[in-house]
């Protein structure tokens, strides 16, 4: 059903929302308790975006929600309804005219070009936080990329090669 | 997760009636911290009403000072030019607190709102007095390293895990509410409350209030503040300690000083014996000993937190040093000086 200002929808209620993911429109039918990465997997097999402790802790799930990265485990699809939500399989788009020859955003030619990853599963989150971090404008230095990153976890310990990707991204001009 | 109604709200008004006979009714904002305790079962709402689309996130021009939305976020608050230019306190405290992706969705309302981070709090498989009236407090007995030393009670021994909050006390921020039977506004000092014998009520709003701002007063305290956190990892981690500091000085005598004291006590701690005591002091050391000690005076920690008492006092005195010398704690250079 269709969400009116005020009006309860019942807890076995499926309701109709409708969202941007990676430039493409969606109509959506979901339980109001679906979090956005539930919603991203299970529902929609985008399972780029990944659920590490579905906590708010690992920042494994970060997505990029109207271009600001949030932790998608602790959100609700049906609070997001209109938003647009960038995963990491739509980056490359992200990138328009900046993507690489083999189609990938900057930040992800350059996790390859400084090895920043080891196993791979914080990656997409590292990636799509690394986005948000460089179009939010607020770090510069190591020291300051080191903080903004913090709420990505990394079991590998790849951190310094993570740092060094976004620094080398950073010193060509940034995201977009 | 529990199943839940859920109800978009378009007014304030529509809010707190949706609240109205509704059992275990939630607001949700941000949602960083409350889906995370429904997803352990801590909080088991029967509805939640989404107050995201009321017109609260602004942050603008009020009585001198300014009027922060309660739906401003985190990242909004510590990054806005007014804010980082007439209270960097409060700026500074933000970004001490959580990650980006978080202090991007959690709201300032929701920020004051937040639980407390007590393992036994979370653990649905142990009583615990502020989960379950009634069923204990096993953290006395336990694991308390990371809990109270003042303020305590024989039923609850949780800390308030907010940095931003700190801030907001040491800044005498009020707080604007709006609920079934009007709007009122709460003193910082007087929002959360001591646990006592009912540790499950953390604040003093009143069942359906929604909190509508937060107004800062025209005061000055841009020049000699610091907010002092220490932790156990340098970064994205609770508060063992924190300090806010802010003084007004006239040449090196103190005219107003400021302190409040986060992860030490059911609310931001505050002292107001000691702040008075620093009043027309010297700004030196001595003063700022003195002051720690009264403070300090107080602690009554458990069998694992005793360091807080210690970590409390020289923090006080650091933090005091930094705000009289104008060089307040930096947020991405940790080394304290």
């Amino acid at each position: 059903m269709l969400i009116e200002s005020g009006s309860p929808v019942a807890a076995d209620t499926k309701v109709g929302i409708s969202l941007t993911i990676n430039g493409q429109h969606r109509e959506l039918q979901v339980a109001p308790w679906t979090t956005l990465l539930d919603l991203l997997r299970e529902h929609l097999d985008l399972t780029g975006t990944k659920k590490g402790c579905d906590h708010g802790q690992c920042g494994a799930c970060t997505v990029l929600v109207n271009g600001t990265r949030v932790n998608s485990c602790l959100t609700l699809a049906v609070m997001k309804d209109g938003a647009e939500i960038t995963t990491v399989e739509g980056l490359s788009g992200l990138a328009n005219e900046g993507a690489g020859t083999n189609g990938l955003h900057p930040i992800q030619e350059a996790f390859i070009e400084h090895d920043a990853f080891q196993c791979g599963y914080c990656t997409p989150g590292q990636l799509c936080s690394s986005v948000g971090m460089m179009n939010e404008g607020h770090a510069h230095s190591r020291d300051e990329i080191r903080e903004a990153m913090s709420g990505n976890i990394c079991r590998c310990g790849a951190y310094t090669n993570i740092v060094d990707a976004i620094e080398d991204v950073m010193a060509q001009g940034g995201a977009r | 997760m529990n199943r839940f109604d859920y109800v978009r709200a378009g007014t304030v008004a529509e809010a707190v009636q949706a609240f109205a006979g509704a059992e275990s009714a939630r607001f949700i904002a941000g949602g960083t911290n409350l889906i995370d305790l429904m997803k352990y079962d801590v909080e088991r709402p029967g509805r939640l009403i989404d107050i995201t689309r009321l017109p609260l996130g602004e942050i603008a021009e009020h009585d001198g000072g300014l009027r922060i939305g309660a739906l401003a976020t985190n990242a909004t608050v510590a990054y806005d030019d007014r804010v980082r230019a007439r209270y960097p306190l409060l700026a500074d405290a933000i970004l001490a607190g959580a990650s980006a992706q978080l202090r991007n969705a959690a709201s300032t309302g929701g920020n004051l709102l937040q639980r407390t981070r007590c393992y036994y709090f979370y653990d649905t498989g142990t009583p615990c007095n502020k989960r379950q009236p009634g069923s204990g407090c096993p953290a006395i007995q336990g694991v308390n390293r990371i809990h109270a030393i003042f303020g305590t009670s024989p039923h609850c021994i949780a800390t308030h895990p907010s940095d931003m909050c700190v801030a907001l006390a040491a800044l005498e921020a009020k707080v604007q509410v709006s609920g079934p039977e009007g709007e009122r506004s709460i003193p910082f000092a007087e929002f959360h409350r001591l646990p006592g014998d009912q540790p499950e009520k953390d604040t003093n709003l009143r069942p359906g209030e929604i909190i509508v701002s937060v107004d800062l007063a025209d005061r000055d305290f841009s020049r000699h503040y610091t907010y002092l956190k220490l932790r156990d990892r340098l970064s994205y981690a609770f508060a063992l300690v924190s300090v806010a500091a802010a003084l007004e000085l006239d040449g090196d005598t103190v005219k107003t000083a400021r302190l409040a004291l986060g992860g030490v006590a059911h609310k931001p701690w505050r002292n107001e014996e000691a702040e008075a005591l620093l009043q027309g002091k010297p700004a030196t050391r001595e003063s700022f000993q003195a002051a720690a000690d009264l403070v300090v005076a107080e602690a009554k920690p458990q069998a694992g937190n005793a360091f807080k008492a210690e970590l409390a006092r020289r923090a006080i005195v650091r933090g005091l040093e930094q705000a009289a010398a104008g060089t307040p704690q930096s947020i991405t250079d940790k080394r304290i000086q």
